[in-house]
């Protein structure tokens, strides 16, 4: 295809995404050297019978035209990337002078704001990630197996958990789960702890948390894997069983070398996924024990009194940088493949 | 891998029946009970004193007299302003799939027909797109439509939710078009066809399947986000899911999870009659980029 064609075939897409991707990510770059304006005080001077005092108070007029005049806030440059909320590069070093042994010094780091959503993202990806690869591919297995004509409905029911949306998929799970639900009070009657409940215990929520993470994807890696199985030849599973081979040897010698860039795909996407978890957070009404990145910034941005642009956006930039962090093998794999491919 | 060699023992055949009807059960459980619990009233299906209640229906004989009770619909229908959320979903998501579909088609086009170098690099800048977490963009796009004074109104929710969503659909777009024969369309060139004639005419006709299929796609980004429209639209123009955790937010109405419940099988039945109607197109759309390579 020519180049002139293909620029206005590409035009309309590739505008609505240098506009509404390329752009903002810039904007949020430019946001996060900035910080909102502090309010302007003024001192004031009461007298009274008693004699004069002076109080200082918050000057509304001249705050609400600076806030005009300038609405992107003051130049602070690297400051919110370094400030408590953020990096704490301060906090750290003071820290790392107070704290006797290392453990205590991480504990203190843990209990920053950023560290702390920092780790449960983490630790979310690291149990999720796996352990949906795992489950998908045992239902995948598990359902080839089963007679084709009732496939149909059991797939269908298969997939429910991952085609709504996540916070609707938490909210319905934590109406189970909570004291009052079906689950919840079941188990408060079993452990005979009318006390036990999903917001007492950061563990428990985290694990059910995890536990919705693995119930939510597990079916997009299921479609995925069931699909590439379909694909597996039939011919060397046959030669295998004719040589002897368990089930677990053919799987693991066969069916397993042959879906290997199917379950690089799926481990990449569910990834990418699975480090901006944020809705569930919400629905499982778990803010205060478990916060990750997203919800960090999305708890900026709907701040009461002044909507937090540039926390908002150093942030963001520091979760687009774990991306990249993340997407980065892949990448560069692909840059060689396509270097050698020329 | 039904084939004759392989003999299963009856032992793995009961384990394997066992653990999927153990799989679907936690898979479909918590829907079913929702359901379920959406008719009945507050105090049954969050019951302090038995869960028993939900099943039994205690207090929903007690105070509506009947074993289930439609409450819960009604009033979020009417008294929480559900019907204006399910219109402005229906509004954004017909906007959303048919402009997602119209662009993502002629770029993916493009792309999939273009032998250059660059329309590899363009395809890799769509997959870190796709890596980006909503909510960064979302923080990007704040304060810019402040300023523009276009923050809160569908138009904006509609234009944001299209391109966001452009990375996926041309990476599934271009997957379908590399199936269908250059022949095809190069014959239509000698023929005296423009490209946009042979796209229009020849390649169209043959897309279908992959076109619902990115449309559904597309449909359920739209009518499943919740960051975007939580944040962009203003109160008035909220959709449906922002509207759901409204719901939440607000305790002093005994009546508002209810409301929640019923909102949440309100929103859900119909995604779930059309991914029933269209299951074959939604699982080859997912397998589409991967099983291909």
């Amino acid at each position: 295809m020519p180049n002139k064609t293909f620029f206005w075939f590409f035009l309309p897409t590739g505008l609505a995404m240098i506009l509404f991707i390329g752009l903002p990510i810039i904007s949020t770059g430019i946001q996060s050297f900035y910080a909102q304006h502090d309010q302007v005080v003024k001192e004031v001077k009461k007298c009274d019978p008693f004699g004069c005092t002076v109080s200082i108070v918050v000057d509304n007029e001249e705050t609400s035209k600076i806030r005009e005049a300038k609405p992107l806030g003051k130049f602070n440059g690297f400051g919110t990337y370094t400030d408590r909320n953020h990096l704490a590069v301060d906090e750290i070093k003071k820290f790392w002078n107070e704290t006797e042994n290392f453990g205590a010094f991480v504990d203190q780091v843990t209990n920053l704001p950023f560290y702390k959503a920092l780790i449960f993202t983490l630790t979310y990806c690291l149990f999720v990630t796996p352990n949906v690869l795992l489950l998908g591919f045992i239902i995948a297995l598990s359902l080839n197996a089963v007679a084709r004509k009732i496939r149909g409905p059991l797939i269908f029911g298969t997939i429910l958990p991952m085609i709504v949306t996540p916070l609707v998929g938490s909210l319905v799970l934590f109406w189970m789960i909570d004291s009052q639900g079906i689950i919840g009070a079941n188990i408060q009657n079993l452990m005979n702890d009318p006390y036990l409940s999903l917001k007492s215990s950061k563990t428990l929520t985290w694990i059910t948390i995890i536990i919705y993470g693995i119930w939510h994807h597990s079916p997009f890696a299921f479609v995925v894997f069931y699909a590439a199985l379909q694909t597996v030849p039939q011919e060397p599973i046959e030669a295998a069983i004719i040589d002897g081979a368990s089930r677990f040897q053919r799987i693991k010698h066969i069916v397993l070398p042959h879906i290997y860039p199917v379950v690089t795909f799926v481990a990449l996407i569910s990834l990418m996924d699975n480090f901006r978890v944020f809705e569930p957070i919400i629905g499982f009404s778990a803010e205060g024990s478990a916060q990750s990145l997203s919800w960090l910034i999305y708890d900026n941005l709907v701040n009461e009194e002044v909507i937090l642009f540039g926390s908002a956006a150093a942030t963001s930039m520091m979760t687009i940088i774990g991306i990249a962090i993340l997407l980065a093998p892949v990448l560069i794999r692909t840059w060689k493949e396509f270097k050698t491919a020329r | 891998m039904d084939y004759g060699l392989d003999t299963k023992s009856t032992r793995l055949k009961t384990f394997n029946t066992i653990f999927i009807i153990t799989w679907l059960l936690i898979a479909c459980f918590p829907f079913i009970w929702t359901f379920w619990g959406s008719f009945k009233v507050r105090a049954d299906f969050f019951s302090r004193s038995d869960w028993w209640y939900a099943i039994s229906a205690f207090n929903t004989l007690i105070e509506t007299g009947g074993q289930f009770t439609t409450n819960a619909y009604t009033q979020a229908w009417t008294e929480g302003e559900f019907w204006k959320a399910s219109k402005n979903t229906i509004i954004v998501t017909v906007f959303v799939v048919s402009i997602s579909l119209f662009l993502g088609t002629l770029g993916a086009y493009a792309l999939s027909r273009s032998t250059e170098k660059y329309a590899f690099w363009i395809l890799m800048a769509a997959l870190i797109f796709r890596a980006m977490p909503h909510i960064t963009l979302v923080s990007g796009y704040l304060f810019p439509f402040f300023e523009l004074q276009i923050w809160g109104i569908l138009p904006t929710t509609i234009v944001v939710l299209v391109a966001i969503n452009q990375p996926f659909t041309l990476w599934l777009l271009y997957s379908f078009f590399k199936t269908v024969p250059k022949e095809l369309d190069e014959s239509a060139l000698i023929d005296g066809c423009s490209y946009f004639q042979a796209f229009r005419h020849i390649i169209m006709p043959v897309m279908w399947p992959g076109v619902i299929t990115a449309g559904l796609f597309s449909l359920m980004l739209a009518y499943n986000d919740f960051t975007v429209t939580a944040l962009l639209l203003n109160q008035e123009n909220h959709t449906m899911v922002p509207k759901i955790q409204s719901y939440l937010g607000t305790n002093q109405h005994e009546g508002n999870l209810m409301w929640a419940v019923s909102a949440v099988v309100s929103a859900t039945a119909p995604l779930f009659m059309l991914v029933m109607f269209f299951q074959r197109q939604v699982i080859s759309g997912l397998t589409a980029g991967a099983v291909k390579g």
